[in-house]
């Protein structure tokens, strides 16, 4: 299977069921990518606040600050966003009527589809699009981007924007955000899951339905926490031969009382890892992805090791 | 009767599920609510009786099908007893389950709260209707809470247990009722429609929209028809006022009754109990009772035990003279007579079991760091296999009520 090009791309967003990892898969390409000499931003859309957590930093605003070097994070806030958006666009001098203005905003964006989606997409395609012409220097933009459920409706904003506004500014501006998002060469969506029912079930929904309505180029899946394989067959005959009463009387006489617990304990090891597998399988023969796996860290806390430990397990996955 | 044969100690979640008439399970994502709902309930109509409805959201397909809930739709289907029995159980009351189908749910609402007939079509036809209804963030928990009060009002259930529906931030079910209560009374929806309603009661021809400097930024921003289907649509919408706010208000009351409790669940990572905890705080800030905590898909506690990490790091460093007695002792087994195999399964399984036990000290470390948690406090093992049928969920349920 080719290995995806991912950190040849400029845009690159991370979407995925909660729980399964998403924001330590998202920070761990940052900082590979830094590592590798890029520039770069990371963006948090969902604002939970723990990205900032695995560089082991303290909160990020809307403007971006250094969080490692060569990572630069900042929080999406869309009333920043518009603000932004109306300063660059209509000059409009709206700085001391934002009060209002962003009551309104919360307003029309409960009922406009894409209203708050496309302050969101518009201003990390906008960092994109004025690092390729020159006026901004991030080599990549990665983005912390909603869960699966809720991605179609985030990346699809400009679409629906097209669709519901006939003209206007807005109507103008998503065209090139619809080209730079749909470029795949610049641009991709890729989907972290766990080997497990739920997380699989989405993904595997979630790649048809960004296939058939969105124009997003999916990048790789990324499968995250899996389990290490513990025995070879013959290994595992052994294995089983150990398990056997008076292989149990030896180990206990030679590592005592404990020894059972620590077969034991394998036993649950080798089923945890079976029953993953399953779902591995079903991911791989359904989706055509690239895949890149990741092992289940057994560590004691998250933090900064954490997302060194799967930059580099990501490294070699894709031979970087 | 409890199942251990007549002892009359109830435990674990058994005396909430026995006295409450609902039981509102919630937690971050991916910490296993929708199984955990499903288990209390079949739980409670196994070993409690009466008849129990579990109202879940966003089943995995498999759950689904085990509890009966093919394809879509909002209707309450009872889990036939036989099943229970198949699954080895003795139900004294009866199990149903329902789905929430979020759309024809909003369009129920709609048909209800409508002035008339007319002015439901209007809305249910609008565009940014089905939007809204679709991708209106709060709209999925809104909904929720207001089927659980029908649910709740129509009094065939002795206990419904709902679990919530998967969103970014855990609370916002909570508050969905009162802001869909303001959303629509709010002096600025009136503001914003102004210019719609000032057109006869129809209400549908943009006046003097360039007279106001926000209508002007917004008509330059989005357009003037994109800014009437808005009006519009909100000029409808508000029709439906009164009967929304005097709901969302019934259903806030119904989740503050002492008849509901919440459970938090949660695994034992940091952050889903970073946020179970808040959540924990949270309810019993605002006044919800809050009755149990439930640790799911916990590692057993065998990983921590002294005795385990001896023998593990015996079989480690000595894998070679264990490989050797083995076979030595034992010399009918063949799987043990290759002792370079045998020491390396043996280093395997020692540093197997270290690894695990990392883990799991890691996970009673934060159970031990919990601050304010309820009396309730359940263990749910992370079980070897996946729980997709009855029997599943009937183990889960003997941890919710150990």
């Amino acid at each position: 299977m080719a290995e995806p090009d991912l950190l040849g791309r400029r845009l690159l967003f991370f979407t995925g069921k909660g729980g399964v990892g998403k924001s330590t898969v998202t920070a761990a390409t940052a900082l590979l990518a830094a590592e590798r000499g890029k520039r770069v931003l990371v963006v948090e859309v969902d604002a939970k606040g723990n990205l900032t957590e695995q560089f082991e930093q303290g909160a990020v605003g809307f403007q971006p600050r250094e969080v490692y070097p060569g990572v630069f994070a900042m929080v999406m806030r869309t009333e920043d966003s518009l603000k932004e958006y109306l300063k660059l666009n209509l000059r409009v001098p709206v700085l001391g009527r934002l009060g209002p203005l962003a009551r309104v905003l919360d307003f029309v964006a409960t009922a406009a589809p894409g209203v708050k989606e496309i302050l969101t997409v518009g201003k990390v395609c906008w960092e994109v699009r004025e690092s390729i012409e020159g006026r901004a220097d991030w080599d990549l933009v990665v983005v912390d981007a909603a869960a699966s459920g809720h991605i179609i409706g985030q990346l699809d904003a400009p679409r629906a924007i097209q669709e519901l506004v006939a003209v206007g500014t807005v109507r103008t501006q998503t065209d090139w955000m619809v080209e730079l998002l749909s470029d795949p060469a610049l641009t991709a969506l890729n989907i972290v899951a766990t080997p497990e029912e739920m997380p699989v079930n989405e993904t595997i929904e979630l790649v048809e339905r960004a296939r058939a309505e969105l124009r997003v180029p999916l990048g790789a899946v990324f499968v995250n926490r899996v389990l290490p394989e513990l025995f070879t067959r013959p290994d595992e005959e052994t294995f089983e031969a150990l398990r056997r009463p008076e292989s149990g009387a030896v180990l206990t006489e030679r590592a005592g009382p404990g020894a059972t617990t620590v077969l034991e304990a394998a036993r649950l090891a080798v089923s945890l890892r079976r029953t993953r597998a399953t779902h591995l399988t079903r991911l791989r023969e359904t989706v055509d992805l690239p895949m890149v796996y990741l092992p289940y860290l057994f560590v004691r806390d998250a933090g900064l090791r954490v997302t060194r430990m799967v930059a580099e397990a990501m490294a070699q996955e894709l031979g970087l | 009767m409890s199942p251990s044969g007549g002892e009359s100690t109830a435990k674990g979640l058994e005396p909430l599920l026995a006295t409450k008439e609902i039981v509102v399970f919630c937690g971050s994502g991916g910490v296993g609510k929708t199984s955990v709902a499903a288990a209390a309930a079949l739980t409670a109509a196994t070993r409690l009786g009466g008849k129990v409805l579990v109202l879940t959201i966003d089943p995995a397909r498999r759950l689904a099908s085990a509890l009966g809930l093919e394809g879509f739709g909002n209707l309450e289907k009872q889990v036939p007893p036989e099943a229970l029995k198949e699954a080895g159980l003795e139900p004294r009351g009866e199990l149903w389950a329902a789905m929430l189908d979020t759309k024809r749910s909003w369009d129920d609402l709609v048909l209800r709260h409508a002035p008339d007939e007319e002015t439901a079509y209007r809305i249910l036809e609008n565009r940014l209707y089905t939007n809204i209804t679709g991708r209106f963030v709060q709209s999925h928990d809104y909904i929720a809470m207001e089927r659980l009060f029908d649910l709740h009002a129509t009094g065939s259930y002795d206990l419904i247990v709902i679990d919530t529906p998967p969103t970014r931030n855990a609370l916002d079910f909570l508050d969905a009722p009162k802001r869909m209560a303001e959303f629509f009374g709010g002096r600025l929806l009136r503001w914003l429609t102004m210019p719609y309603r000032v057109g006869g009661k129809r209400g549908a021809r943009v006046l003097n929209v360039a007279s106001r400097p926000f209508y002007q930024l917004a008509d330059r921003i989005l357009g003037s028809e994109f800014l009437q289907d808005i009006g519009e649509f909100f000029v409808n919408f508000q029709s439906m006022y009164d009967g929304f706010a005097e709901r969302a208000r019934a259903v806030e009351a119904l989740l503050h009754d002492r008849r509901t409790t919440f459970g938090v669940v949660t695994t034992l990572e940091g952050s889903p109990l970073r946020e179970a905890e808040f959540f924990c705080e949270q309810l019993i800030d605002r006044k919800y009772h809050l009755g149990a905590l439930v640790l799911n898909k916990t590692l057993p506690d065998y990983l921590l035990s002294a005795d385990g990490a001896r023998a593990a790091d015996v079989l480690v460093a000595e894998a070679g003279p264990v490989a050797e007695a083995l076979a030595a002792e034992l010399p009918d087994a063949a799987e043990l007579s290759d002792t370079a195999r045998t020491a390396r399964v043996l280093r395997t399984v020692g540093d197997s079991f270290r690894n695990f036990a990392v883990v799991a000290k890691r996970e009673a470390e934060l159970k031990g760091e919990l601050a304010r948690q309820p009396e309730v406090v359940a263990n749910v093992p992370n079980f070897e296999i996946d729980i997709y049928d009855i029997a599943g969920l009937a183990r889960i349920g003997e941890h919710l009520f150990a």
